[in-house]
């Protein structure tokens, strides 16, 4: 059933999760990265401490590159509802439509206004004017978020609609359904506490990169306490977040439930919590088991009971499988039980690291800069955040299989019957290639900036010049000759 | 046909109206970076002039993409995965002229400098010409199934026609940002700009003739629409002249709207081709028509009350974002003196 080989289907479907993934990379790092840069300008703007100024500046430059990169490839996205799955368009444009419309008018228009202000008018403006051009491009980018999620929730757990069997396809019927879909209520929180987090450890990190070449230490260790400290706020904010939405998926879509906890008969009273464990043929070959956890997780209570796979398989087969139809509805096991791990797990080295580091870093101690394996450490988290975001995606999208709209269509039924394997199989590969490429630059970039250090920031005055005619606003020196 | 989905055709018509005028500019500054500015200290000026715009600019483009899939689920459907590969090309040629402005400012190199700014000028260009491709291809009708599935092949796509039609709004595009270049700019950049316009015009008007011919030979519209056809296409040269005529008279101004007009006046074209159609098929009975493309009238009243309360709103912010912007730059040469 799961055709990922060089079928049209397969090609469709790897070609999404690239574009997407890729694309995910860097939306919750700008997302994130607006709000902290927002913070540290805000402290400026209250404290007039030009610290911040500069922090504010330079962690803007690198937020510029990922917008960038975030802009583009986000364009992809929207395209390819239509190039890739055209069926699926047909099928959902009626709800599906609306909220990408208004992301786009909504939010789009907002940030990239606002961030083109931002860039251009650091001494334009007074303080506070400019700082809220950032906050605004900040917000505007969550308002995205919230957008695309609400239509991401309708294909997770589909509300407010109506079936038009006659045209195959859904409508809308009530709009306020389809924004206060309780799925969307769980996700959204959980993304944008994911953005501060990944932001907040790459912040923290490329300081303890530059820390350990003790280079700029009262910059680099102030930028580190501020996002530290937002990063544990995240952290414990994404924990929680999970939590709600992984047991809204107990009855919600027990079938993503019972593989991301490894279920496959039903679960006893006793709770018995896979560590770990071997997986094949949708059963366990082996696992390290502790007991009540399972209860204590899915319940927040020592007693209970969970459906199994081959429970949940079979209650699916009885609702949706019609006229002698044999379809199965086991999802990638492995995938979302390992998924759900990894993001487990870094939340609590997240939460650990966040707190024993602003514990060094106290602004009277200097232990921060003896603990040079702490520094390591944390440096070397910076990639983290984004292999854990990408788990997120594994198990939201891996775990609706074979859904594309859950319990309306499946994936085999979205896709353009026009697409062919040459043509996915070009731009594929195109795609990979590009996206390795604009990942390298995005990478080398980051890194030159974080070398050429705070310093950079203070004299060029923030923009995108030469480093001759940068010292002046350049619309400020074209006044002298305006007619 | 309701009043809904006729409103939400024409508000299609005008977000693509909107793009063209908007990014039409950044094509053309895009495409002048290397096919214009002589070194290195112009290019960075050119490129100022729309640093704090064309990411606005692009949003036109998705919020018209988004209004599609919205308000015409078929349409949308049909264009977007008939036109797959020309599409994939586009976003090709959107990614890296997006990311070039950027990237450039940041390589230490010539090298990489050179890179990115060939970027920049051919990803512009290319942008601009399969956009010009694609919507003259579309109107001369495609090889549309009954579930309006298009299989297309390399012809429908690439021929005389759709060539001229990608040159003419490549051109448009460059000319419309070498007016916007004399806008923004003083000096000897705004003069060459203007000299430049002076011979260019001759040239497009010249494809502007070609351009009416095949689409008289090509499609439906003077038999279809006689009237309105003629009074946008003799509107299309009379903005073309105005353009020119500003150019001769160095009415910056007078240029740069003259020439927006005219690349909105494509679109008109276009539109007013289509309707009542929003895709024409080769067999006529498979053409996607307005009334069966559109969404719920549910969703267009949804959509056409939000529109209306957001839009404005943006149009303000966004209009004053260029206000801020206004002042002119100048060339690199009279900051040397």
């Amino acid at each position: 059933m799961l055709s990922i080989g060089l079928s049209m289907l397969g090609l469709s479907r790897f070609q999404f999760a690239m574009t997407t993934v890729f694309h995910f990379f860097f939306v919750p790092f700008s997302i994130g990265l607006a709000f902290i840069v927002a913070i540290m300008e805000t402290v400026y703007v209250i404290k007039k401490d030009d610290t911040y100024k500069d922090m504010a500046k330079f962690w803007g430059k690198i937020f510029l590159y990922s917008f960038a990169v975030g802009v583009v490839t986000g364009i992809i996205q929207e395209f390819q509802f239509g190039m890739n799955w055209s069926d699926y368009s047909r099928f959902m444009g009626d709800i599906f439509g609306a909220p990408l419309a208004i992301e786009a008018l909504a939010a789009f228009f907002l940030e990239s206004t606002f961030i083109g202000l931002w860039m251009f008018t650091w001494d334009r403006f007074n303080k506070g004017i400019h700082c809220l051009f950032i906050w605004l491009t900040a917000f505007g980018s969550t308002l995205s978020a919230l957008w695309i999620l609400a239509a991401n929730s309708f294909m997770q757990n589909p509300v407010g609609y109506a079936m038009n069997a006659a045209q195959h396809k859904v409508e809308m019927t009530s709009f306020s359904a389809v924004i206060m879909n309780r799925q969307l209520w769980n996700e959204f929180p959980h993304v944008i506490f994911g953005a501060f987090l990944t932001a907040a450890f790459v912040v923290a990190g490329c300081s303890a990169w530059r820390l350990l070449k003790k280079d700029h230490e009262h910059f680099y260790r102030k930028s580190m306490k501020v996002s530290l400290i937002i990063g544990l706020i995240a952290c414990m904010g994404s924990v929680w977040s999970g939590d709600t939405q992984t047991r809204y998926l107990i009855n919600n879509q027990p079938m993503k439930f019972a593989a991301m906890e490894g279920i496959y008969k039903n679960s006893t009273n006793k709770g018995d919590w896979s560590a770990a464990q071997g997986i094949k043929n949708h059963q366990k070959t082996w696992s390290i088991e502790i007991p009540y956890v399972l209860n204590i997780l899915g319940h927040h209570s020592l007693n209970g009971t969970f459906k199994g796979q081959e429970q949940v398989n079979k209650e699916l087969k009885a609702k949706y499988n019609k006229n002698g139809e044999t379809r199965n509805y086991y999802v990638p096991t492995r995938t979302l039980f390992w998924s759900f791990r990894i993001m487990a797990i870094s939340a609590g080295l997240f939460g650990l690291v966040a707190i024993v580091g602003l514990w060094f870093n106290r602004m009277k101690s200097q232990s921060i800069m003896r603990q040079r394996w702490f520094l390591y450490l944390m440096g070397l988290m910076v990639w983290l955040p984004f292999i854990v975001n990408t788990c997120g995606w594994f198990v939201t999208e891996f775990g609706r299989y074979p859904w594309v709209v859950y319990g309306l269509l499946t994936i085999a039924d979205a896709v353009s019957p026009t697409s062919t394997v040459a043509s996915l199989l070009f731009t594929n590969i195109v795609y990979f290639l590009i996206f390795a490429s604009l990942g390298a630059v995005m990478i080398i970039l980051s890194h030159r900036v974080l070398k050429q250090g705070p310093d950079s920031v203070t004299t060029d005055g923030y923009s995108s010049k030469t480093e001759e005619s940068s010292k002046v606003d350049p619309y400020e020196m074209g006044a002298a000759h305006n007619d | 046909m309701t009043n809904l989905q006729l409103l939400w055709f024409l508000l299609i018509g005008v977000l693509f109206s909107g793009f063209f005028f908007l990014e039409g500019f950044d094509f053309g500054i895009g495409m002048a970076v290397r096919f214009f500015a002589k070194n290195r200290d112009e290019r960075d000026v050119v490129i100022q002039t729309i640093g704090p715009h064309w990411d606005g600019n692009e949003v036109w483009l998705i919020t018209a993409g988004g209004a599609m899939f919205a308000s015409f689920p078929m349409w949308y459907a049909s264009l977007f995965s008939g036109y797959y590969i020309m599409l994939f090309l586009i976003l090709v040629a959107l990614i890296f002229r997006g990311v070039s402005f950027e990237f450039r400012a940041n390589m230490q190199t010539d090298t990489w400098r050179n890179f990115w700014e060939w970027a920049s000028t051919i990803g512009s260009f290319c942008a601009a010409f399969l956009f010009g491709m694609m919507f003259v291809s579309m109107i001369q009708g495609m090889p549309i199934d009954a579930n309006g599935n298009i299989f297309g092949g390399f012809t429908d796509y690439v021929n005389w026609f759709s060539i001229v039609g990608g040159v003419a709004v490549s051109l448009l595009c460059f000319i419309h940002g070498l007016n916007f270049l004399r806008l923004k700019t003083s000096g000897e950049l705004r003069d060459r700009a203007q000299k430049w316009s002076k011979v260019l015009y001759p040239v497009l008007l010249a494809g502007e003739v070609v351009f009416v011919v095949l689409l008289y030979l090509t499609t439906d519209f003077f038999a279809k629409k006689p009237v309105s056809t003629w009074s946008i296409l003799i509107a299309l040269v009379i903005f073309t002249l105005a353009a020119w005529w500003g150019a001769q008279a160095k009415h910056d101004w007078a240029s740069f709207i003259a020439s927006g007009l005219s690349l909105i006046s494509v679109v008109v074209l276009i539109f007013n081709g289509l309707f009542p159609r929003v895709m024409i098929a080769n067999n006529s009975a498979h053409s996607i028509l307005i009334k069966n493309a559109s969404s719920s009238p549910y969703t267009l009243h949804l959509m056409t009350i939000l529109t209306f309360t957001i839009l404005p709103i943006v149009l303000i912010y966004f209009i004053w974002s260029y206000w801020v912007f206004y002042k002119r730059l100048k060339s690199p040469r009279t900051v040397e003196q």
